[in-house]
């Protein structure tokens, strides 16, 4: 039982995707045809292509990339906690929290502003250094100092974005039913706001997950810090390719389910 | 007489430096029903949000038993539970199940479970069976009559409707006056913004027609209806009667 | 032709006035000149103020000497910076030696070409007043229980983690600046250098540094050592490895280490 214009359309569609397929093919064709054919592909491809350099190195940086995961992990809470409290901070409207207003645009605009990496110098090599003793000085510590602060200024300004993008009116519903301020905020504000959010957030994690390499500069060996090794023992760069293989594996899939969020969070609300 | 539920003197609202109620004086009591009626843009919506506080009045006295809520810096969290509102567009919380939009205010404002309450609610306005639902699982009848059972969850004494039939597909309308009619009989005292012509004159005690930020004619609904005085409003009801 | 013109060269070399490039013509990137690169910046005591056209400091003073036996004037000879990374990558270089401490593996030498080594590098231990005062001696025994740094692009961390195998596992700096950095902070006690960087960090880069001892570098299995680097296959390889015989045997290799290297003696040895 077809009717004419599910015939017409289906055709449309095999039509549209045997272009699609023929155009991608000869892309890759041409890619995988042409690039070996230029003369220095060789030398590339024994300095980043190695397979025998990529299979040795491999297990050791995923190894390495369990430091990664875990200085993430333990990152994320402490960002979303302290991302929120300083939304919070930001928005609060009654004149004796004025400082706290005060304090949490200052936030913002000084570890947006500053780079990540002046950060984690700054914290994990300068804090340490007014005499904390072991193990209070760990540059674990105050590496994901740096990343907690930069990223929390970063979160507090899309929950904001959020908390404002709800409408008057449903603030004006929860006053009217008696609800103070504060569990206006916490029932009615903040749920949807932060549902809201979660596609810009999910790109905030994918941003962080490739920003704790960052930690590798006052210290810790995670998996850019092992490739950079390896770099430097083999004198040959596919460590970095077997490297970025590997967050790739994780922010591929992360970035497409951002991406697949904000499509249904779109849909949702037209 | 008994003393007014409601009493509003002089009430003066502006908006920047337009002024949209130019001193009001309207008095309701307990158990009647006043609606006021009007074209877009006289007031009606403005003057109901005043009534509870929600917009604060710039002069004038708004009386609800006996105790001015307009004054300035008065506390209004206390009184808000007396006087429920609901609105043209539902406002319903778009995240929580139409039993927990109705249950929350009962929780955190009067620290009650008040489910077997909540649910004989739901019952009487014959949602039983959507208590679970989101709003967005329900038609707009539906859900205005989760935020109409949503306010009188607060067992407030007054209610205030604005335009709530409005945004409704013709056919839903009946549904949600029903519920309007049900509480008439419950005796609640109540003041609604309305387009409902036909539904105004069969039910309530007091019509007051409002016309560029005053009431500029109140009276019985046959008396208004039947023998308008002002000019202006013989041509608002030619136009609305058509 | 080619043992001709070696032969040539040495004869030469030992008579000490043959024309310039007579092993080298036609080999560097541009004739008539040799292009050495060095670190950006370069270091003491391998070049002093960062200045290696004023051939002070180790490594200038040695590549002027290779120049010269190559047959190079001193203004034959022009300098360019490059990156540890810039020395490796594949394409045309734009040196045709590079001489940054360079330690030579086997690994590295597939991908570049290393000359003869020009200095055997013994490593050492930095440390600061305060862990030595803690008690921290030069023994292995001493060392394992130390909290390591080193920079990555060292041959420093395989010797850590193989020859002293610390009991916790290292921390890795990008450089020496860093190394300080968390030294200063208390997050590392130890860090391991050649010895003549060891020394040149304690003494003036740290406040509290000291080297506490060093490695035998004549009792090590691959001993460090530093060669110039040229790109793979350079076929300037030979002419340096054959200035470099001459310089040794002539002395004057060890004669411009005993100058720029001579603070190494005094150090104990790690047992």
């Amino acid at each position: 039982m077809t009717t004419r214009r599910a015939a017409y359309e289906a055709r449309q569609r095999r039509r549209a995707n045997l272009l699609a397929g023929g155009s991608t093919a000869v892309v890759l064709i041409l890619l995988i045809v042409l690039v070996p054919l230029a003369p220095g592909w060789e030398g590339v491809q024994a300095s980043f292509f190695n397979a025998e350099i990529f299979a040795r190195t491999f297990p050791d940086l995923l190894s390495a990339f369990l430091i990664n995961i875990a200085i993430f992990a333990w990152s994320v809470p402490l960002i979303a906690a302290l991302g929120l409290a300083i939304a919070l901070a930001r928005g609060a409207r009654a004149p004796v929290l004025f400082p706290l207003r005060i304090f949490g645009a200052i936030y913002v605009d000084l570890f947006r502003g500053i780079p990540v990496v002046l950060l984690v110098y700054l914290v994990g090599f300068g804090i340490p250094g007014l005499g904390l003793p072991r193990p209070w000085n760990s540059p674990y510590i105050w590496g994901t100092v740096a990343l907690v602060l930069t990223y929390s200024a970063y979160v507090a300004e899309v929950l904001r974005s959020g908390i404002e993008s709800i409408h008057e009116s449903q603030r004006n519903a929860a006053v009217c039913l008696g609800l103070s301020e504060r569990d206006t905020m916490r029932y009615v504000v903040l749920p949807q706001a932060i549902r809201r959010v979660v596609p810009a957030n999910m790109n905030m994690l994918v941003a962080l997950q490739k920003d704790v390499a960052l930690l590798s500069f006052i210290g810790p060996v995670e998996i850019l810090r092992q490739a950079g090794i390896f770099k430097s023992l083999l004198a040959n760069f596919t460590p970095y390719v077997a490297a970025a293989v590997i967050f790739l594996c994780v922010t591929v899939p992360a970035t497409r389910y951002a991406d697949y969020l904000m499509n249904r969070d779109r849909n949702a609300r037209t | 007489m008994p003393e007014p539920r409601l009493a509003l003197r002089g009430v003066k609202k502006s908006f920047g430096d337009v002024e949209v109620l130019h001193g009001i004086d309207l008095a309701v009591n307990p158990g009647e029903m006043v609606c006021l009626i009007g074209a877009s843009g006289s007031g009606k919506s403005t003057l109901l949000r005043c009534m509870n506080g929600l917009e604060p009045v710039d002069d004038g006295e708004v009386r609800l038993d006996g105790v001015d809520i307009a004054e300035p810096g008065f506390d209004l969290a206390p009184i808000r539970q007396k006087i429920g509102i609901v609105f043209q567009s539902f406002n319903l919380f778009p995240h929580m199940t139409a039993y927990d939009n109705v249950a929350l205010a009962p929780r955190r404002v009067l620290a009650e479970d008040a489910r077997t309450r909540i649910e004989a609610l739901f019952e009487r306005f014959g949602l039983a069976a959507h208590m679970g639902k989101y709003p967005d699982q329900l038609s707009g009848g539906q859900q205005q009559r989760v935020a109409v059972i949503r306010a009188l969850a607060m067992r407030p004494q007054t209610m205030l409707f604005d335009e709530i039939t409005s945004a409704l597909d013709p056919e839903l309308v009946d549904e949600v006056l029903d519920v309007l009619r049900s509480l008439r009989d419950d005796g609640m005292t109540m003041v609604l913004a309305t387009h409902e012509m036909g539904f105004a004159r069969e039910l309530a005690d007091r019509i007051c027609f409002m016309d560029k930020g005053v009431i500029a004619e109140e009276g019985a609904p046959d008396l208004i209806f039947s023998t308008p005085q002002r000019e202006r409003t013989k041509q608002f009801l030619a136009s609305v009667l058509r | 032709m080619k043992t001709f013109l070696t032969a040539t060269l040495l004869t030469l070399t030992a008579s000490g006035a043959f024309a310039a490039g007579h092993c080298s013509a036609g080999k560097t990137l541009t004739e008539g000149t040799l292009t050495i690169a060095t670190g950006n910046p370069a270091y003491y005591p391998w070049v002093i103020d960062d200045a290696p056209e004023a051939k002070q400091g180790f490594e200038a003073a040695v590549a002027y000497a290779i120049a010269a036996e190559m047959g190079f004037a001193d203004n034959a000879v022009t300098w360019v910076r490059t990156s540890f990374d810039e020395a490796i990558q594949p394409g045309a270089k734009n040196f045709d030696l590079n001489m940054q401490q360079f330690s030579i593996t086997a690994d590295r030498d597939r991908v570049v070409d290393f000359s003869a080594p020009y200095y055997t590098a013994p490593q050492a231990v930095m440390t600061t007043v305060e862990a030595v005062d803690a008690g921290a001696k030069p023994t292995m025994e001493s060392l394992k229980a130390m909290k390591w740094g080193v920079v990555a692009s060292t041959t420093a961390l395989p010797v850590v983690t193989e020859t002293i195998q610390p009991t916790q596992s290292p921390l890795v700096y990008d450089d020496n600046a860093n190394i300080t950095a968390a030294m200063q902070a208390g997050q590392i006690d130890a860090a391991l250098f050649d010895l003549p960087t060891a020394l040149f960090t304690a003494a003036v880069l740290m406040d509290n540094g000291v080297v506490l001892g060093q490695f035998d570098a004549s009792a090590a299995e691959s001993p460090d050592q530093f060669g110039a680097l040229m790109p793979e296959g350079s076929a300037l390889k030979e002419c340096v490895d054959e200035a470099l015989a001459a310089l040794t045997a002539s002395g004057e290799l060890a004669a411009i280490e005993a100058e720029w290297l001579q603070a190494a003696v005094g150090v104990p040895l790690i047992k």
